[in-house]
């Protein structure tokens, strides 16, 4: 069992440079909590297989043993110390992750029903990923929407909630490159269990080359597979089925081409133009029978991926 | 039930002597009674809160939908929290077997108030109905913390389920009272306060907890119906108000509440351990202290609760570190109860095997504590299956089975029977062991990162995710042959005797089930209750050992 070689075990990939810490001190309450669980459960063992009455043995006077200073002293007072250094290292970490230092990239962090929104300071803005450049330090600034919600990046060990009404915030400094999961932790409805994010940390020219064309097709992807994937990644499936099923808006299956009657009364036709303001100015025409309720992506989608979702929902007939 | 178990016709039960029929059970003021009808309700409502915990570990078979959509798969964990919390752990032991059992342990003729007590149940079955009704009349989905502002903002029948819990407060008030005002008054001549069984310690604690933290729930939850009903700002920020002040409310309430839970298991476990040892309890003083301990300090950790919530950094070190202080007096607990098992005379008939399981399940959901106590490591494991399965090792693997120790323990007192020995056996190895696949596997499920009240998950967490659900069918299998022996024993038990397990506690020095009055002569109290170490007597049906061997010394 390699689990048992480890020092913090069941832990994620530690990522970012508070990882190691929240580690160590995982693994040190771990280690203790074995042998702990050992120092009672053990000598427990022990005394149920050694005193148990055996058959046909009739029950013999026990000694009337009351208490022990000494031994109540000792598993009083070597718990509650355990307990003084557990706490004080706990806190000294927190105090760290709590106090960002000055030099980091701000984000904006908004969290709504059911995605994340993220501002970067040059105005670029991102649904449910986050690109970040190699080897910079990021703080997250941080508010709901409209409920509570909660950031939570495991390979990071980070998490802080953001109830609306006010900013929470935290920050970290990745290690490496890679991809690293974003779940929302405090619980927010129907759509919460897809509340989910992507933070991916780039080498800095590729993130410069992001910021530019957003990211390029890959070998053999054609628009539509770019539309399906965008489609899953910025949320659109949580109000939008490909099925047929309504949802919070109207499903993108067989949409394209027709005619869409409209809440004020009058009716479009489904077409590129349809879509696009849809998606960048979405009260500007409101489908009959649906809430205005839907965000604008103005900004949030490069101009390539409003051509690729429009490819998408073009090719569900 | 009603037979007379001594065919002499000297004594009689309290299920003759108080009359027949439906009506008896009604207007019924006696102790036992009451506790009898409480056992019958919480018992039902485990039933039906299991059953929404099975149907929240079928749709997790799979991620995506497995049975349910994510609406219902919201509403039937919602309801499985409230439940199991409001309706079921926090009346189990104090109400129903409290209510039976404290007056015998004092050795007194009832509670001090057998009106109130009543009255408390009524209120209980007022607020169980109330509560119940919400779920047929549209669904809560709020979960049982009633977050704001999404429970001021959510469709449902929030307010009838927060008013449903407004008034089951009220029985857990008026009960507490009661305990209080019964344990300080009537206990029996010769029955000073060092000389009390540790079960009505951990009771009066209890109470204590009960009377001081509930009316801050009452207070809670009627802003929060203001809020819904009137649209006034008091936690919604979009009307001006502060999310994070009802948690503080809340919580304020709710974490003692925990020791609401978890007090008179502890106080049952400290029966148990003692008479199954047939040895004296080890360290006396200090479990009743550390009762009254955790009593006061829990009154002061609610805001660990709250870690990444934003409140400021001092107050999460300030609530840390009370939290830690906390974990002392349970240890201390854990460590006496193991101690008094040294040297004893061990027999580990069922209830024995519960309080076994309760060391080894209790150990666990305290040692995880220490992982969520300390601050750096509660920002990963806060809001994880983590906190899921350290709260159940606690709460189930604590109280729980602490209360079906209970019942097995006192079974033969409530009815007169004795229940089947290998059946009862079985049933506590598969609740043991189905246990412990359901929630070990969610330790690592939360370290890993896995986010809890999640309908959907990613691919990676599946395997563990099906071993906790195979798990959860072991756990029902044990409930369900428990509850068929347990049935079955009212009809074709054997006949109990008065002290079934030679306790020297009072209760035993009655006849199981006890005459209306509780005892046909004063009870003897010159034996304290854990006077073990002098010759016992071997068992025979019918006789009252207790009082003999009181007598005999």
């Amino acid at each position: 069992m390699n689990i048992l070689l480890q020092w913090a075990p069941f832990m994620p990939t530690a990522a970012s440079h508070n990882a190691p810490n929240v580690d160590n001190l995982y693994g040190f309450i771990f280690w203790l909590s074995v042998v702990f669980f050992i120092l009672v459960i053990g000598p427990g063992a022990w005394f149920v297989y050694k005193y148990r009455l055996k058959k046909g043995e009739e029950h013999q006077p026990t000694p009337r043993i009351t208490h022990h200073l000494g031994l109540e002293l000792t598993w009083s007072v070597i718990p509650l110390l355990l307990c003084v250094v557990i706490a004080v290292w706990g806190f000294w970490d927190f105090m760290a992750l709590g106090v960002a230092p000055a030099d980091t990239e701000d984000i904006f962090v908004t969290g709504y029903k059911w995605g994340w929104r993220f501002e970067h300071r040059d105005g670029t803005k991102e649904l449910n990923e986050l690109h970040l450049p190699e080897g910079k330090k990021v703080k997250l600034v941080m508010t709901g929407e409209d409920v509570i919600h909660s950031f939570f990046v495991p390979d990071f060990r980070v998490k802080a909630d953001l109830p609306p009404g006010r900013y929470t915030s935290l920050w970290f400094e990745p290690i490496g490159v890679g991809e690293h999961q974003v779940f929302c932790t405090e619980y927010c409805g129907d759509g919460h269990s897809g509340m989910l994010a992507k933070i991916i940390v780039m080498p800095k020219d590729k993130y410069a080359e992001w910021l530019r064309v957003g990211t390029p097709l890959g070998p053999g992807e054609t628009l539509e597979d770019r539309g399906k994937k965008l489609y899953s990644d910025k949320g659109c499936l949580t109000c939008h089925s490909v099925d047929g099923s309504r949802l919070t808006g109207p499903s993108f299956k067989g949409i394209f081409g027709n005619p869409q009657p409209l809440a004020d009364g009058a009716s479009v036709n489904v077409d590129e133009n349809f879509i696009r303001e849809s998606i960048l100015n979405p009260q500007a025409k409101v489908a009959q029978g649906y809430s205005p309720i839907m965000p604008s992506y103005q900004g949030s989608l490069k101009e390539m991926d409003l051509n690729a979702l429009t490819a998408y929902i073009k090719s569900l007939k | 039930m009603a037979d007379n178990n001594h065919g002499h016709g000297e004594h009689k039960s309290f299920y003759e002597e108080g009359g027949k029929g439906i009506m008896s059970w009604v207007y019924t003021l006696d102790h036992k009674r009451i506790g009898l009808m409480y056992l019958v309700s919480v018992l039902l409502m485990f039933a039906l809160g299991g059953l929404m915990a099975l149907l929240v570990r079928f749709e997790l078979l799979s991620p995506g939908k497995t049975i349910m959509t994510a609406q219902q798969y919201n509403v039937v964990f919602t309801l499985h929290g409230a439940i199991m919390v409001f309706l079921f752990i926090i009346p189990a032991v104090p109400a129903a077997l409290g209510n039976f059992v404290l007056p015998l342990l004092l050795g007194t003729k009832d509670v001090a108030f057998p009106r109130l007590n009543i009255f408390s149940y009524y209120i209980y079955v007022t607020g169980a109905i109330i509560a119940v009704g919400a779920i047929v009349g549209g669904g809560v989905d709020t979960g049982w913390t009633f977050y704001t502002p999404y429970s001021s903002g959510t469709s449902g029948s929030v307010v009838l389920m927060v008013f449903g819990a407004f008034v089951l407060g009220f029985s857990s008030i008026l009960t507490g009272l009661n305990f209080i005002a019964t344990t300080h008054k009537l206990r029996a001549p010769g029955m000073t306060w060092s000389r009390m069984p540790l079960f009505c310690w951990g009771i009066y604690a209890t109470s204590l907890i009960q009377v001081l933290a509930t009316p801050v729930l009452a207070i809670t939850l009627l802003m929060l119906i203001i809020e819904r009903v009137w649209g006034v700002g008091i936690f919604d920020p979009a009307k001006g108000g502060d999310a994070v002040l009802f948690q503080h409310f809340f919580w304020f309430y709710s974490h003692p509440a925990v020791y609401i839970m978890i007090l008179p298991g502890m106080a049952i476990i400290s029966e148990i351990i003692p008479t199954f040892s047939k040895k004296a309890i080890f360290g006396y003083k200090a479990i009743g202290m550390s009762s009254v301990a955790i009593a006061i300090i829990g009154f002061l950790v609610w805001g660990h609760h709250m870690f990444v919530s934003g409140q400021s950094q001092f107050a999460s070190m300030v609530f840390s570190f009370l939290t830690f202080l906390v974990a002392i007096p349970s240890g201390i607990k854990v460590f006496n109860w193991t101690a008094t098992m040294y040297k004893g005379s061990i027999t580990l008939e069922t209830p024995m095997l519960y309080a076994l399981s309760f060391l080894f399940l209790f150990t666990i959901g305290g040692l995880t504590g220490l992982f969520l106590g300390a601050l750096s490591v509660n920002v990963h494991l806060t809001d994880t299956y983590f906190v899921v399965a350290h709260f159940h090792y606690v709460m189930m693997g604590g109280t729980v089975i602490a209360f079906y120790g209970g019942v097995h323990y006192w079974w033969p007192k409530m009815t007169g029977r004795m229940y089947n020995e290998k059946l009862a056996r079985l049933a506590c190895a598969l609740v043991f062991i189905g246990f412990n696949v359901t929630f070990l596997t969610q330790f690592v499920l939360g370290s890993k990162g896995m986010p809890r009240r999640y309908y959907d998950y990613l691919p990676q967490f599946q395997t563990l995710h099906q071993v906790s659900t195979v798990g959860s069918w072991i756990l029902g299998l044990g409930f369900l042959i428990m509850v068929s022996y347990l049935l079955a024993s009212l009809k074709v038990g054997a006949l109990a005797p008065a002290n079934p397990w030679g306790g020297l506690t009072l209760e035993w020095q009655t006849s199981s089930p006890p005459p209306l009055h509780n005892f046909e002569k004063q009870p003897n109290t010159k034996i304290g209750p854990y006077d073990y170490g002098v010759p016992i007597p071997p068992k025979k049906p019918g006789t009252l050992e207790g009082a003999v061997h009181g007598t005999s010394s």
